[in-house]
């Protein structure tokens, strides 16, 4: 019986094959989406993990100093007081071409380093002078031309641009000798120790030794998770589409299998069956498309995650099973979801009697009051989420509330609206087109729910991302002001190459930095001559009154915008760069597309108070018209391959080419949600499609001809995604800033003024239209050539 | 001949959802029906003629009295045994055939049967050529004319070899010629199955083919 | 095996007992490093600190002790120092490396823990006037420059002792005057001890403090030479008898012949070396130790002082689970002498 009752259910199926194949798409559409985000995310994540463990220390305490280092006699002390502590030594180590990370550990009491294969390596080796470092093979190409390397081991478990080595190694090579980065606290510790706050007060315990890039990249990683989420909601509205149509079809079939005696509760059984079949196929299909889909992105999001963050991903795709079963759950999960109020309609269907479309009607009225409730109380949950909380997280709160509470709005408004039109009407027609339009609302409302969300979120993102770009291209102006950037391979050259350009009147600004350790990760001090260069271009946020004459005579400092936001640090306060070392702001300056914090004080002052700064990278002034004659001479001049001469177009050119990669993730899904909501309108319309015919033909017969009723089909869907479009743009407007506002400050440090692209939008309304339009096309031929004896069915019995 | 009782109604009542009970669709209805006769019921538009069809198909309730069918009374079943009755005993052919549009004729035909358990093909092949259908049995419903659509209900709820069919106006949506032949046809194979007819007509014509007659008006039969 | 474990099994192989794998990364015996010559006389107290040209040297306190109740007790304190190449240096670099092991048993339960540090910085190491040794808060301080009043502390995660002990006799140079011979191919190293501390302290176990007395034994011990190719480990016994004299002999198991030797203390302190051989030590019993099948029962014999005796371990499970792992622990005498002692075995796998 069962198998009789499920083989009339299924030969529906056989006999739509492309509704099938919507549905199948839809789903398939959802679980590609969510779980190429998820698939990305997970390598991402496997990767810092990875790269975390293989340096050890994963999941300890750390003690940090407020400023500057810990001494060895610090550490010695600790230790002579019984406590178990592992101390790291880390700094950037200065080469010939550019700089490393370099970890120092003491190999004796550091956690187990799997990063350091000690089964090719004689073990005492590494202890012994001259030492051993390890990195990665990508790592060699940096360190080829460097003179008097110790023995190095290559290993592919270390992040390309991190050495490690044994401590006393470290220091030596770091030239910080006596110094220590940090401590970790290690497991087991003895019984009966003094607390460390009253050992050594002036050291901070970190409750995890988490790496840092794992922290940065967490809002890259809750964006995509953000992305991927809105996706399958959209590709939800689609399966919602396609089972309501199945279902709606099949009222008949139902009805005579029930009277042939199938029980209801077998029905809805079969029917739950037949769903999860259909569930775990285009789940199935959906990850073929969603490893696809990120094996395509991944090399991007690579690619953004190292120009970003520094975090190195692999860029091939490794199959996880946790992968594999999350995207089959969410195929099934959703399809539950998304067919929950089919099948209770089924459930409570009448034996006998269709239900009334009046009484349908008065349902739908009342549950768009109810939606609309729940859609202002998201609003207000997510506003107060960002006034009573900071951090992404509120961000993302009052996003989602004010996304969903928008769409759940929006049958509200439309019918509205729809209600304010029906007063225009002059003619019975257009009375009648008013008035089905608000008949059709509740069946077509999901779906331009979904188009409401995806065009707003495409409004946001695409505000969001252009006003960065143009913020980012005028800031690239003022920052880079120099017209040629040189890079010598050591500070003799440069000494020559200053010389040399001396002598031939272009002005040199030398590009010398260093870092000091700064609550725990190192802060970057560049020091500047006075010039007027900075002076007249810097993009200076907020400063005081004559802020770099202030820098010149040694007295305050220039901060980035990360450091001020993230320290609360502003014109006037004062910033501790080392115990001794105290320099007041003199203003905050925009840094985009650096995720770390930054000062600037005047290069005397760096070089009184640091050592070893190495002076090879110049800005140089000159005349714009002399720059490739310049260019030339330099790379005539100085024949070493090495040295690297780039002129400020250059430059331009690759950062923004950094900058265009970095949201081409964001580009992708956009337009995959977009497309994924132009797929849920035609599907909706499919589904009214069968519902409709009752409504039009009393309209047919009363003397419009289909031809007419076509036309007016589509000519109402248009209408219907016009007024979508129109009431997306504030919402994507409100996403927009909050984008820029408070997602932008809290994932990156800066915040960035809002740009508006009418244009972009008249593009989009006129994308949204055509996708209608194509949706709307297939009901408008199929009700131009419906042959009058189907549209007399109406009259001649009840369905 | 003595015949056993197969349907029995008894002072049955039903009233719409709302509907004020002194105007009830019919109250104290009793109406007996034996194995293998037939009945026809007749009535005004709205008269209630097919709502009793209903309540003895066991699709929809009434508020008082009882029905039993072979010794079962309706009213105290569940939905599930309700749906065993249907599917074992009793089966229906609509005035709007209400065949499955994805399924095609031969697999309409064996759907009641074996849904009911166990297709007697035999006499399923016996019916599909009595009924005129052997050359159509690869077509699907859409494909076929009213008069042929009709024939495959027909055959459907008879290939059950059901004790009590039940049949709303199956000629209603034919034309006369049409009408006729599939009339004769169906009580020709009603009688051969021996199975007892329950028929709801509003014509007086095909009323009196039938063992007996019964006409409902004002909520009451005659 | 991470790096530190290798580090730790180098540093207590190096000395002698290496097993057959051999001595990685450490090429010929020689290396730069002094080696210990036949003559040499010991100069205290110079000669209680570290020697850094030689590659390895200890510090070996092992005491018996007694609560008030009459349990007993087993302590172990060792500072190892190896050197990776001779010599000091300051810093990170110094090639000194230390390693500290701590033990405390009772009948019942096993407790050690182990530390590693680098020389150069302080964190571990040993001065001679006035005397200390120390790595963490593990420390044996003396108060001048003899080894006569010693404070001996240590503690790891579920267990702590403070310890004061006090010398009653001279210090025993073993073998000719502290040269002692550890294998019939020449292989030596310099050896004395102080076998006689009167003890008293406090030990801290999970369930409290407990006040202790009892008697100590601290060896002194170091070398540049491994041991020969064939020797797979050893079995060392230091035993004090009721009558006052102690017995301190040693076996090394070798593929072509076991070699053992030891030094005899009379009651009033004088001391005399034992030909190798003379001293002989047989399993009696077994029992299983972390998976492993230890001998905890011996039948020794030293027939020149009419010495045949049992050795019965306190705790047949003092197990040292550090990174380079052995059995060490108290031991009971019965047969013709009577009393206590310290037994440690290694290379049983």
């Amino acid at each position: 019986m069962r198998r009789a009752a499920l083989g009339a259910l299924l030969s529906h199926w056989r006999r739509h094959p492309l509704q099938l194949m919507t549905l199948i798409t839809g789903l398939a559409l959802a679980t590609g989406l969510w779980s190429a985000v998820q698939a990305i995310n997970g390598e991402a994540r496997a990767g810092y993990a990875q790269a975390a463990a293989q340096l050890g220390g994963t999941g300890f305490d750390v003690l940090l100093p407020s400023d500057g280092h810990i001494s060895v006699s610090r550490y010695v002390m600790l230790r002579r007081e019984g406590w178990l502590l592992a101390p790291v030594l880390e700094g950037r180590w200065h080469l010939q071409q550019g700089s490393v990370k370099l970890i120092g550990v003491d190999l004796l009491s550091h956690p187990e380093l799997p990063a350091m294969p000690t089964s090719a390596v004689p073990p005492l080796d590494t202890l012994t002078s001259p030492g051993r470092i390890f990195l990665h093979p990508n790592t060699m190409d940096q360190l080829v031309e460097q003179p008097n390397l110790p023995p190095i081991t290559l290993t592919e478990n270390l992040p390309t641009g991190v050495v490690l080595s044994d401590i006393s190694l470290a220091e030596q090579l770091l030239q910080q000798q006596g110094k220590i980065s940090r401590l970790i606290i290690l497991p087991d510790q003895p019984m009966g120790l003094k607390p460390l706050k009253v050992l050594a007060p002036e050291l901070h315990r970190h409750s995890s030794d988490s790496p840092q890039a794992a922290r940065l990249t967490d809002s890259f990683h809750l964006n995509l998770t953000a992305f991927g989420l809105l996706s399958f909601a959209v590709g939800l509205f689609i399966v919602h589409g396609s089972v309501g149509l199945g279902i709606e079809q099949r009222r008949g079939l139902f009805r005579t299998l029930r009277a042939m005696g199938v029980s209801l509760r077998l029905l809805t059984t079969l029917l739950l069956c037949e769903l999860m079949l259909i569930a775990l196929l285009a789940g199935s299909i959906g990850l073929v498309l969603g490893y696809l889909v990120a094996a395509a992105l991944l090399p991007d999001v690579s690619a953004t995650l190292i120009g970003l963050y520094g975090a190195t991903v692999e860029g091939s795709l490794s199959l996880r099973a946790s992968w594999l079963l999350s995207g089959v759950g969410m195929a099934l999960f959703g399809t539950l979801v998304a067919s929950a109020q089919a099948i209770s309609n089924i459930y409570n269907m009448p034996l006998l009697v269709a239900p009334g479309v009046q009484a349908r009607a008065g349902v739908a009225r009342s549950s768009q009051l109810k939606m609309a409730t729940i859609g202002c109380g998201l609003m207000v949950s997510g506003v107060a989420a960002v006034l009573l909380f900071d951090g992404l997280i509120a961000g993302f709160t009052l996003l989602a509330g004010i996304m969903l509470g928008a769409a759940l709005i929006l049958p509200l408004l439309l019918s509205g609206l729809l209600k304010i039109g029906s007063y225009t009407a002059r003619s019975a027609l257009a009375e009648w087109i008013w008035a089905d339009m608000r008949a059709q609302l509740p069946g077509i409302s999901l779906a331009l729910m979904a188009l409401l969300l995806a065009l707003a979120t495409n409004i946001g993102v695409g505000t969001m991302v252009s006003s960065f770009r143009l913020t980012f291209l005028g800031w690239m102006d003022q920052r880079l002001s120099a017209e040629i950037y040189v890079t010598a391979q050591s500070d003799q050259q440069a000494a020559d190459l200053t010389k040399w350009l001396t002598k031939r009147g272009v002005t040199t600004l030398p590009i010398r930095w260093s870092e000091v350790p700064h609550q725990g990760s190192p802060l970057r001090i560049y020091g500047v001559v006075d010039h007027a260069t900075y002076r007249d271009k810097w993009p200076v946020l907020q400063a005081l009154p004559n802020a770099w004459d202030h820098v010149a005579a040694g007295s305050a400092a220039m901060i980035n915008e990360q450091l001020a936001r993230r320290q609360n640090l502003w014109p006037g306060d004062v910033l501790t760069l080392k115990p001794d070392w105290q320099m007041t702001v003199a203003g905050v300056y925009s840094d985009y597309g650096n995720p770390h914090e930054q000062v600037i004080v005047s290069l005397p002052v760096l070089l009184e108070r640091m050592d070893n700064i190495p002076n090879r990278q110049f800005g140089l002034r000159l005349d714009p018209e002399d720059v490739p004659e310049l260019m030339n001479n330099i790379r005539e001049t100085f024949v070493s391959p090495s040295i690297s001469v780039i002129d400020q177009a250059g430059i331009k050119a690759r950062s923004l080419a950094v900058f265009d990669r970095t949201f081409v993730v964001t580009g992708a899904l956009n337009l995959l949600t977009l497309g994924v909501a132009g797929f849920a309108i035609l599907t909706s319309l499919l589904t009214l499609w069968n519902m409709r015919l009752p409504q039009l033909a009393p309209i047919w017969a009363l003397g419009i001809t289909r031809r007419k009723l076509a036309w007016l089909e589509l000519l109402r869907s248009l209408a219907l995604a016009t007024l979508t479009t129109l009431l997306a743009l504030p919402l994507g407007l409100i996403l927009a800033w909050a984008l820029l506002s408070i997602i932008n400050v809290e994932a990156f440090g800066w915040k960035l003024p809002m740009y508006v692209f009418p244009m972009d939008w008249l593009r989009l309304l006129l994308l949204a239209l055509l996708a209608a339009a194509v949706a709307a096309a297939i009901p408008a031929r199929k009700l131009a050539r419906i042959k009058p004896a189907e549209l007399l069915k109406v009259f001649a019995h009840e369905r | 001949m003595a015949r056993d009782l197969l349907l029995s109604i008894r002072n049955v009542s039903k009233c719409f959802p709302g509907q004020d009970p002194e105007r009830a669709v019919f109250r104290d209805v009793s109406l007996d029906l034996s194995a293998g006769t037939s009945i026809a019921l007749t009535g005004e538009s709205g008269s209630g003629k097919s709502t009793l069809l209903h309540l003895v198909g066991a699709l929809d309730h009434f508020d008082s009295g009882e029905i039993e069918i072979d010794g079962t009374g309706l009213s105290k079943l569940n939905d599930t045994a309700r749906a065993a009755l249907r599917r074992c005993k009793v089966a229906l052919v609509f005035q709007q055939f209400n065949l499955v549009p994805s399924l095609t004729v031969e697999q309409n035909m064996l759907l009641h049967a074996r849904l009911g358990g166990s297709p007697d093909f035999e006499w399923i092949t016996t019916l599909t050529r009595r009924l005129g259908l052997a050359d159509l049995t690869t077509r699907y419903p859409e494909q076929l004319s009213g008069g042929q659509q009709q024939r495959v209900a027909i055959g459907r709820a008879l290939a059950l070899r059901p004790k009590l069919l039940l049949a709303d106006e199956p000629t209603g949506n034919l034309d006369e010629t049409a009408s006729a032949a599939v009339m004769d046809l169906m009580l020709e194979l009603v009688h051969e199955s021996g199975a007892a007819l329950f028929l709801v007509t509003h014509s007086v014509q095909i009323a009196n083919r039938l063992d007996r007659r019964v006409h409902l008006s004002a909520g009451q039969v005659a | 095996m991470s790096v530190r474990s290798i580090v730790a099994t180098v540093i207590i192989c190096l000395p002698c007992f290496a097993s057959a794998q051999g001595f990685a990364g450490l090429g010929s015996q020689a290396d730069g490093f002094a080696i210990p010559e036949k003559g040499y006389g010991l100069n205290f107290p110079a000669d209680h600190g570290p020697h850094p040209n030689f590659r390895i040297e200890w510090w070996y306190l092992t005491a018996n002790l007694k609560d008030d109740d009459g349990h007993d007790y087993g302590v172990q304190w060792t500072l190892f120092r190896s050197a990776i190449s001779p010599g000091e240096d300051t810093g990170w670099s110094s090639p000194q490396l230390w390693m500290g092991h701590a033990g405390l048993t009772t009948p019942k339960h096993q407790f050690y823990a182990e530390r590693l540090a680098r020389g150069g910085i302080g964190q571990a190491g040993v001065t001679a006037e006035p005397f200390a040794a120390w790595i963490d808060n593990w420390e044996m301080l003396g108060t001048d420059p003899t080894l006569n009043q010693l404070s001996l502390t240590a503690s790891g995660s579920d267990f702590a002792y403070d310890l004061s002990m006090q010398a009653q006799g001279p210090l025993v140079l073993h073998g000719d005057a502290g040269y002692s011979v550890k294998s019939s191919g020449g292989q030596a190293s310099y050896y004395y001890s102080q076998p006689r501390y009167d003890i008293s302290g406090t030990l801290t176990l999970p369930d409290g403090a407990v006040i202790v007395n009892g008697q100590g034994w601290l060896d002194r011990e170091w070398s540049s030479q491994p041991l020969a190719d064939d020797q797979s480990g050893w079995d060392w016994f230091s035993l004090s008898f009721d009558s006052g004299e102690k017995l301190m002999g040693f076996i090394l198991r070798g593929d072509s012949g076991d070699y053992s030797s030891g030094t005899w203390i009379a009651a009033d302190g004088s001391s005399k070396p034992l030909l190798p051989g003379a001293f002989q030590a047989q399993p009696l019993t077994y029992s299983e130790v972390e998976g492993r099948t230890i001998p905890v029962q011996w039948q020794i014999k030293l027939p020149e002082h009419g010495v045949s005796a049992t050795i019965q371990a306190i705790n047949d499970q003092s197990w040292m689970g550090t990174s380079f792992p052995y059995w060490e622990g108290p031991v009971t005498i019965s047969g013709s002498h009577t009393g206590h002692g310290y037994l440690e075995m290694t290379g049983y796998d």
